[in-house]
């Protein structure tokens, strides 16, 4: 409810500003100017939004894949912890805008470099908070465990993954929430499509509004890549009790 | 009621060793002691209380029977042990059915047998119509109870009940007294308590053992030689509980033992029955 209000505030506020002040459309184009330009273009945009979110969601399932194997690695290895650590903290140093080019130079245009970066960017918080949720199990479950004599893989898989899931969930919302930005900076290094690929060109060409319509298109992505997420986690994370309805 | 027959599902893995032996045990951690020449003796099928002031080495105990520690020096035998840890320690993200039957399923039993083992115990434990509950649904007691079920389930003939009623409230920890005591009437153990509530020792317990604060040793052991049920009010209930509150120093202005030791050793079977300085 409060989301919706400072969303009309800010959309009307700009709105004013633009029609009321004279501002040139080239520079800032009115919402409304922004939507019209959505329904016109939305035959160039639809494949251009199809392809992001096939970008987006791959890369996201690759991270996934990457950051539960880091995160699990690390937990039951103390020598892969030492060993990956500083990597999977390094990896994070790694600007995404100066790579993109290095990265679509050896994998080429196709597919490949995008779902690389997009996993690059989200492996991240995934890994991190997946590892974290691993070591916070309840030390008592953990003793009865063993004074059961269960196995690492029986610890594993009866304590310490359940445990973690809450944990693991609020990195992969993160991870979905950044996952476009790693998908746009890779279409910027060469695409032929995709919404980055769309913002770039219609830059070229003067269409201010075109580009404000591929920003919100990529903004409403992530909302629904959130939401996915969020929806999962509901379904799958069933036994904390939550504060209150999770508005959005 | 369950017959005698159907339990326990999963048998004592070693039945010939049901009983508890510790000689002259030393724990340390780091430049911290724990435990500090502990000698104690538990009979298969006895229950033995361990009493003591909070930070004695009584978790310690139990576990380095459960075999989850090494002594740093001493020995330790026993029967293979199920823990119970304090704060029950069931999983959030089971349902009580799943909880009770967690040891089986570590024992690789498989889902559905392993509910329908945990499902036999539900009524006698007051759990009926909880099966599908989570942890976070149920009450304090219930808890309890869910936690106890699941340490019975694990087969072993040695019981070790960490502070099993300590997070309950007085009314509730008095009906799970009575309730524990019924439970091991029904399914005897060797069953090692640990509580810092000297009533809860002497109304469950065949002796009871007090320890000193860190390090902890043995002070006194006391037989409880009442016949069962049995209640706070009985008599020797009320004369071994003074006993062993004048022993553990509750009305000493100094929180060391120094004369209580004494008044302890005097009063009790303290010397042969396990007791040993700190010197030995």
């Amino acid at each position: 409810m409060t989301a919706a209000l400072a969303l009309v505030a800010l959309v009307g506020g700009w709105e004013a500003l633009v029609r009321l002040g004279g501002v040139d459309p080239l520079i800032l184009p009115a919402p409304t100017e922004v939507l019209d330009a959505l329904w016109e273009d939305r035959s160039l945009l639809a494949p251009d939004l199809w392809t992001t979110t096939y970008e987006v969601v791959l890369g996201l399932a690759a991270a996934v894949a990457a950051g539960v194997g880091l995160a699990v690695a690390m937990h039951v290895s103390p020598a892969l912890r030492r060993a990956l650590r500083p990597l999977v903290i390094g990896s994070q140093a790694v600007p995404v805008p100066v790579i993109a080019p290095l990265v679509i130079l050896v994998l080429g245009f196709g597919l490949a470099p995008k779902v690389l970066l997009v996993a690059l960017v989200c492996f991240f918080p995934i890994a991190i908070n997946l590892y974290d949720g691993l070591r916070s199990a309840d030390p008592d479950a953990r003793r009865l465990l063993r004074s059961l004599q269960a196995t690492r893989w029986q610890a594993l898989r009866l304590v310490e993954a359940p445990s973690a899931l809450p944990a693991a969930f609020t990195g992969l919302k993160v991870a979905a929430a950044v996952a476009v930005i790693g998908a746009v900076f890779a279409e910027w290094a060469g695409a032929e499509s995709g919404l980055g690929h769309a913002l770039l060109t219609a830059n070229g060409q003067l269409e201010t509004a075109r580009a404000f319509a591929a920003t919100l298109l990529l903004f409403l992505l992530a909302i629904a890549l959130y939401g996915a997420c969020a929806l999962i986690e509901r379904r799958v994370v069933d036994w904390t009790p939550r504060t209150g309805p999770g508005g959005t | 009621m369950q017959s005698e027959a159907e339990v326990p599902v999963v048998g004592p893995r070693d039945t010939d060793q049901a009983g508890v032996e510790l000689e002259g045990v030393e724990k340390s951690f780091g430049a911290v002691r724990a435990l500090a020449g502990v000698t104690l003796r538990v009979a298969a099928g006895e229950t033995v209380a361990v009493v003591g002031p909070s930070g004695c080495g009584k978790s310690t105990l139990l576990e380095l029977v459960c075999g989850l520690a090494e002594p740093s020096a001493g020995r330790v035998r026993a029967g293979p042990a199920a823990l119970m840890p304090q704060r029950d320690a069931l999983l959030p993200w089971l349902s009580a059915l799943d909880n009770a039957a967690l040891a089986l399923r570590v024992a690789r039993i498989s889902r559905a047998a392993a509910r329908t083992a945990a499902h036999q115990h539900f009524a006698a434990f007051g759990l009926e119509g909880f099966e599908r509950a989570r942890p976070a649904a149920l009450s304090g007691g219930m808890r309890q109870r869910v936690a106890f079920l699941r340490t019975l389930l694990a087969g072993r003939p040695v019981l070790c009940l960490d502070e099993p009623f300590g997070a309950l409230d007085a009314l509730t920890r008095l009906q799970m007294q009575r309730w524990l005591e019924g439970a091991l009437a029904r399914e005897p153990r060797t069953v090692l308590l640990v509580t810092h509530d000297v009533e809860e020792a002497v109304l469950l317990a065949d002796r009871v053992v007090l320890l000193s604060p860190r390090p902890g040793r043995i002070v006194a052991v006391l037989d409880v030689a009442a016949p069962r049920p049995r209640a706070r009010d009985d008599r020797a209930v009320v004369e071994l509980r003074e006993r062993a509150l004048a022993v553990l120093g509750a009305d000493e202005a100094a929180p060391r033992l120094g004369g209580a030791l004494g008044a302890g050793n005097g009063s009790s079977r303290a010397a042969d029955r396990g007791f040993e300085g700190p010197g030995a």
